[in-house]
């Protein structure tokens, strides 16, 4: 029997095999195993997605039918405050959070992947909070920034400063809640720690050789080679950031006070589908927020090979 | 020269990582802090560290304000069916994606790693009305349902394991008669079981750990989880820091266990999508 060589789904040369002529008879099995995802694809994903965009030109409170509004739930939401309101709040959180969580995320990435003794303990304190439950995370906090009795301000008063109400104020629950989320950056530490774990220390070792300096060689050498790690932590950190929800959820009960200081895009979201079931004005929330985030994405691919950093010739 | 400023170095590294790891290590030793003190000893300025005497009362009264165990045995099962769910249906698809060759697999993988971009607050909406047509809102089953069908990113990682498997081993076992679910469940699903226990242990946090699931789906007080249930222990009696506090412990812990027993299998999943994706 002879066989000419194949094609495999990379595009690869494959071996000639004896048992290819199989591959044809196999197919079936193929779609046999894939079934449940197909049925899963078609009931959790596309019928939504599809359904989603035609709720938003509706107004649907679930008991009586929907009936076509056209443009009227778009054209509401841009007169709407609290929706500008949520916005604003969201692009506050994002811009703050995420670059502070990079930074940090890397700075201590960088200290865990040196020569130190006792990596495994301290890698395990950084990730050990981003195993707490959100709400419980939340009464942690609450306890600890309380204005009077907090761990927080009782140890800035032993230095002499006066502690901020923090949650209780619309000018402190922002920056506060932010610092909630720094204690949860312990998953992207991980991430850097595998990334930088990957470049190999040929590198640092030729730069020794011609004399650079430990700080020299993390900003010429570690930095731009981790660019692929940042780049990834970066865009699950926006993605995240824009949808953010938990926390200021169970911090606030869904009120987002003070002053709505903390009511997020996905909170205004929330409330206005399952509160006051306007299923359609939630639904045209929705498909802002998927398009923002796709426009976001985009962007920052679009970007990525200006400052991201590809090994090898793709 | 050079020595000595390489020692300066590591000792910076050592007082940056140290304090950034008390920063860390404060919340939760205040935590357990506060769940072991006796009410007098909550709010007094200095603050106390050693709670004395010691009040493991705490942890009754936090498991008998609110019926906990109710509430932890709706989660057991919310998140052990999950997970029996996507440790079925996961493996299937992604050795479909890897192994097999039939018309139209690239489009599924293509649209299996699509779908991962769509926001969950944009399907949340219809399924639950399709939930509610269905009358399933107020029971388990919206939070189960969806993961006995695969989830995108569990079946790629997934197909990214299966691929790495050489070809010899299922040619072998067919020679030696075996059937295509054979080859699957005795030579190929044996071999990935890392992956399995990644996506099961990654599958059981997420519920255990859910939050809005369960706001959305579940109304009645007795079918509440324990994130429900903690939420609604928060909003009743919120002075009573110490048996919130046991409380908190009380919900973490389990998970926090789990991590110390499966490490590896933490950070494989993790590291998985940053790294190898």
């Amino acid at each position: 029997m002879i066989q000419l060589p194949v094609k495999d789904s990379v595009g690869k040369w494959m071996k000639p095999h004896l048992l290819d002529g199989i591959e044809s008879k196999r197919a079936k099995y193929g779609y046999i195993f894939a079934l449940p995802w197909i049925i899963g694809l078609l009931i959790f994903y596309a019928y939504p997605l599809v359904s989603s965009v035609y709720y938003s030109f509706t107004k649907y409170n679930v008991v009586s039918p929907a009936h076509w509004v056209g443009l009227d739930n778009y054209v509401q939401l841009f007169g709407d405050q609290t929706f500008w309101t949520g916005i604003r709040n969201t692009i506050f959180y994002a811009l703050i959070s995420v670059p502070l969580s990079v930074i940090l995320g890397i700075f201590l990435a960088i200290l865990l992947n040196t020569s130190i003794r006792g990596q495994g303990i301290f890698r395990t304190v950084f990730f050990i909070p981003t195993l707490v439950p959100v709400v419980a995370t939340s009464i942690i906090w609450q306890w600890l920034l309380n204005p009077q009795f907090g761990l927080i301000n009782q140890l800035l008063a032993m230095v002499g400063i006066t502690g901020p109400p923090w949650l209780g104020d619309p000018d402190w629950s922002k920056p506060s809640l932010i610092l909630m989320a720094q204690w949860g950056i312990g998953h992207s530490i991980i991430i850097y720690l595998a990334g930088l774990q990957d470049i190999s220390k040929d590198y640092s070792d030729a730069a020794s050789v011609d004399g650079a300096s430990g700080l020299r060689k993390v900003w010429s050498i570690t930095l731009p080679l981790l660019t692929p790690v940042i780049f990834f932590n970066m865009v699950m950190g926006i993605i995240n950031a824009l949808q953010v929800f938990t926390l200021p959820y169970a911090l606030t009960y869904g009120t987002g006070n003070p002053a709505n200081s903390l009511l997020f895009y996905s909170m205004y979201l929330y409330n206005n589908a399952f509160k006051y079931m306007n299923m359609g004005y939630a639904s045209a929330m929705a498909w802002i927020l998927f398009i923002v985030i796709m426009a976001i994405t985009l962007i920052l691919f679009r970007s990525s090979n200006r400052w991201v950093y590809y090994s090898g010739d793709e | 020269m050079s020595k000595l400023r390489k020692n300066y170095g590591m000792l910076f590294i050592y007082v940056a990582l140290t304090v950034a790891g008390m920063v860390f290590l404060l919340p939760f030793a205040w935590m357990i802090s506060t769940s072991l003190k006796p009410d007098t000893q909550l709010f007094v300025s200095p603050p106390v560290w050693i709670p004395k005497p010691i009040a493991w009362e705490n942890y009754y009264g936090a498991v008998t304000s609110v019926p906990f165990f109710t509430y932890m045995k709706n989660t057991l099962i919310i998140a052990s069916l999950s997970t029996a769910g996507a440790v079925l249906s996961t493996p299937l698809a992604g050795y479909s994606l890897a192994r097999i060759k039939w018309r139209g697999r690239e489009t599924l993988f293509i649209i299996t790693l699509a779908v991962m971009m769509i926001p969950a607050q944009v399907t949340m909406v219809p399924l639950f009305i399709v939930f509610s047509k269905m009358d399933m809102v107020g029971t388990f089953l919206p939070l189960i349902l969806p993961t006995c069908f695969g989830a995108p990113f569990f079946i790629f990682l997934m197909r990214q394991f299966f691929k790495q498997l050489p070809r010899d081993l299922e040619d072998a076992a067919r020679i030696d008669g075996c059937n295509e679910f054979g080859i699957y469940f005795r030579i190929m699903l044996p071999l990935i079981q890392p992956a399995v226990l990644t996506v099961a242990l990654f599958q059981f946090m997420n519920s255990w750990n859910d939050f809005m699931g369960p706001l959305i789906y579940l109304n009645d007080e007795r079918k509440y989880t324990l994130q429900l249930g903690l939420q609604q222990f928060k909003q009743a009696y919120n002075t009573i820091w110490n048996q919130l506090m046991a409380a908190s412990v009380l919900v973490a812990l389990p998970i926090i266990i789990l991590y110390f027993f499966v490490q590896k299998s933490f950070i494989q999943g993790i590291t998985f999508g940053g790294i190898k994706g």
